[in-house]
């Protein structure tokens, strides 16, 4: 039996590697997709175009325009000489915000009355705009305890003083890169487990498949395993790039990390093989592929927290592994966590795996075409 | 016999079969209609950045009448569900067990402080792990604590000083919903998938069953052949991105400033760029099974990460800025919030649609030249 199952899996991974386009697309894309995507994905803002229409004469608009100019997240593009120059330039995306000073800014600032500044941004991407007003408020910030300092004035009662735990810098890039590596290794999983079955199924050999003595249960092991396997090969590189190319810190415990990795690989597989038992054609297997991977990632807390989804679709996301991999993937980065914290994410996706392979065996003796 | 009259009857044949060929397997009816309802409805009202119900924990190490008074203004705006503990160990805990995203921790002496002259501290600490909530969290608190301190200074006569003042304007999306930016991305995504994946396939699987060469053997041309596919295809695709902006606007209730009939035309123009990288990849591969492959790993996660659709283009290293312009999606995401959001701006329209003129010549052209020389 032992040597039957040997023979399988070898014959599967024949499959998988011996045609070169396939070999490439298995091995080279997550790589890449890594590096580009580790840049691409961040909330961070780095120069963000600007421009500025200045009013006012006077020494301390010149010092507010000097913070935003010193400030890294933003460049200026532009510097306007009248009101009307405004809507044209954020209209065609020119720039993405217009700081405005009054003409009487610095003399309402000297006179202690409150200098209004006024921020104009273009809300068409609303994350991006609500980012930019909280670096705004930040420099604004600043300025205004320099000025209190300076000129001798009153201390606000109370100030706030912000720490953050965990990403002390508040990188967001220490957020997404732990989630691409969940997403590329869901990805590898749809890719070598979703279409095998329904290639068979097409060309006729899954019929001749059927009568080896070969069981069901074996046969549907011996095409999860090399899913199972070359995720399992795949995360590990990834994982190396994230911490020594990307400096992502590595706090929590490896054990904890791999034996996160093998249980969503388990409910990726089983949600891989239960498609590709469920397709006849290979097109439908893409798109069995593509209505599982597309809202498991899109719905996974990736980028948009499960948190701000209504009630009803965080029940949907019960029944996404990846949501489940993603924490542990960001507790044992990131929080330094261990097995104590995780135990309630590695159960649900366990579940998920049990029955989607047990549906997919079932799937394999009764779903004859 | 008349050649013009001949090749449009050949072409009509040619849709005829690819519509019948449609009908038997009935995925590719459910990629272009059932995948934008399912997908759209379940991300439309899913998928949002706006964080509201923060879970937030406060502590006052000796609550006073005024550590209860700044308490109460956090309780009372809608953007936190706010837990009082007692002490700040239990509260550390529920941070790092994950039930509370941030603390605010008012010291012993915070009443006798507030008014002496160097003012008290709140401290805050948050849960940097997501960096994009946790900034959000401290603009909120901030907006409570200037609130705050406006309340305060009007309750005992005077008018809170702050030396500048920010007035915030948004443009075009004045409630800073992100759903309104988030579905006209969702749609440009959901197309993107639609258009490749109705074609990834059907010239790879001709290929491979062989019944190309038997096309070929008759009277009818390559280009022929790949238009009555193009055409077949896009007709379905339409379909489906009528369903996909009617969703949009119907059910999610975004604003379409600009014209319905230009979005039809950029998505048109859009859809054949789409169908053409799905031929395109069907011609490479030369079999289903690796086309399947380059598809699954080469529209999706580019389309989400690299189109603009979340993460801002411009704040991205160059060289990954140069790869962006190579995702087919990014020309269509700029196109599609803009005409939403902000109405027919040419300068914005323009270098899109003539990216996608390209983008759609460069995959048609790669199909038939490819599809050419396997005749030979």
């Amino acid at each position: 039996m032992l040597t039957r199952m040997i023979a399988l899996i070898y014959k599967e991974f024949l499959a998988l590697l011996k045609d070169p386009k396939s070999r490439l697309v298995l091995v080279a894309p997550p790589m890449i997709q890594l590096l580009v995507f580790g840049y691409a994905a961040t909330f961070d803002l780095r120069n963000v175009e600007y421009a500025l229409y200045n009013e006012d004469k006077g020494i301390a608009s010149r010092e507010l325009v000097a913070a935003f100019d010193g400030a890294p997240a933003f460049r200026r593009a532009a510097t306007l000489q009248s009101e009307e120059q405004i809507a044209p330039l954020v209209d065609s995306r020119g720039v993405l915000m217009v700081v405005h000073i009054g003409p009487r800014f610095s003399s309402d600032l000297l006179a202690n009355r409150g200098a209004p500044l006024q921020i104009i941004v273009d809300g068409r991407d609303s994350n991006t705009a609500m980012i930019v007003l909280n670096y705004v408020s930040t420099i604004v910030e600043r300025f205004n305890t320099q000025w209190i300092k300076d000129h001798g004035l009153e201390n606000a009662p109370a100030k706030l003083d912000v720490r953050a735990w965990f990403n002390p810098n508040l990188e967001s890039r220490w957020f997404f890169i732990p989630g691409i590596i969940g997403m590329l290794t869901l990805v590898t999983t749809m890719l070598v487990t979703a279409l095998t079955v329904a290639r068979e199924r097409e060309q006729g050999t899954f019929d001749q498949l059927l009568v080896t003595p070969l069981r069901p249960g074996e046969i549907l092991l011996g095409k999860a395993l090399p899913g199972f396997i070359i995720g399992f090969i795949q995360a590990s590189v990834i994982l190396l790039i994230a911490t020594k190319w990307f400096d992502v810190p590595l706090l929590g415990s490896l054990p904890a990390f791999y034996a996160g990795l093998s249980v969503f690989l388990v409910s990726g597989v089983g949600a891989g093989m239960l498609i590709s038992s469920l397709a006849v054609t290979q097109q439908q297997g893409l798109l069995g592929a593509f209505l599982f991977m597309v809202p498991a990632v899109i719905l996974s807390g990736f980028a948009t927290p499960i948190a701000n989804m209504p009630r009803i679709v965080q029940m949907v996301t019960l029944i996404d592994p990846l949501r489940y991999f993603l924490v542990i993937l960001r507790k044992v980065f990131l929080e330094g966590a261990g097995f104590d914290v995780l135990m309630d994410q590695f159960w649900p996706m366990a579940v998920i795996g049990a029955a989607t392979l047990a549906m997919a065996s079932w799937l394999f003796r009764h779903r004859m075409y | 016999m008349n050649e013009r009259g001949g090749s449009l009857m050949r072409l009509k044949g040619l849709v005829r079969k690819e519509f019948l060929q449609i009908a038997r397997d009935p995925s590719s009816i459910a990629i272009a209609f059932l995948m934008p309802l399912f997908l759209l409805v379940l991300f439309g009202f899913g998928v949002s950045l706006d964080a509201d119900h923060l879970p937030v924990a406060l502590v006052a190490e000796q609550p006073t009448l005024d550590s209860d008074d700044f308490f109460s203004s956090i309780e009372g705006s809608h953007y936190f569900v706010p837990r009082r503990f007692l002490t700040m160990a239990s509260a550390e805990e529920a941070m790092r067990e994950g039930r509370v995203n941030a603390i605010v921790h008012l010291r012993a002496d915070f009443a006798k402080r507030l008014s002496s002259r160097e003012g008290a501290d709140i401290q805050i600490i948050v849960n940097g792990v997501d960096a994009n909530t946790a900034r959000l969290t401290q603009g909120y608190l901030q907006g409570v604590w200037v609130n705050w301190l406006d309340r305060r200074a009007r309750n005992a006569g005077r008018d809170l000083v702050m030396p500048v003042k920010l007035e915030e304007r948004v443009w075009y999306n004045s409630d800073v919903k992100s759903r309104n930016f988030l579905v006209p991305g969702l749609v440009a995504i959901i197309m993107t998938l639609i258009g490749t994946l109705l074609t990834a396939l059907v010239m790879a699987r001709e290929w491979e069953r062989g019944t190309l060469e038997a096309l070929l053997v008759t009277p009818v041309s390559m280009t022929e052949v790949l238009l009555g596919k193009i055409i077949a295809y896009f007709a379905l695709g339409t379909g489906g991105m009528l369903l996909s902006v009617g969703l949009a606007v119907w059910l999610f209730g975004v604003p379409l400033v600009g014209s319905f009939w230009l979005l039809w035309i950029c998505a048109s123009l859009f859809l054949i760029a789409a169908l053409g990288m799905g031929l395109a990849i069907s011609t490479m591969a030369r079999n289903q099974f690796v086309a399947g492959q380059i598809a699954i790993v080469g529209t999706f996660l580019p389309a989400f990460l690299l189109s603009g659709f979340i993460f801002d283009i411009d704040s991205m290293p160059s060289v990954v800025q140069f790869i962006t312009h190579l995702i087919v999606a990014r020309y269509f995401v700029s196109i599609v919030q803009t005409l939403f959001m902000a109405g027919n701006v040419w300068s914005v329209l323009l270098p899109n649609v003539f990216a996608l003129i390209v983008m759609a010549v460069f995959f048609m052209g790669i199909t038939w030249r490819k599809s050419k020389k396997r005749l030979e």
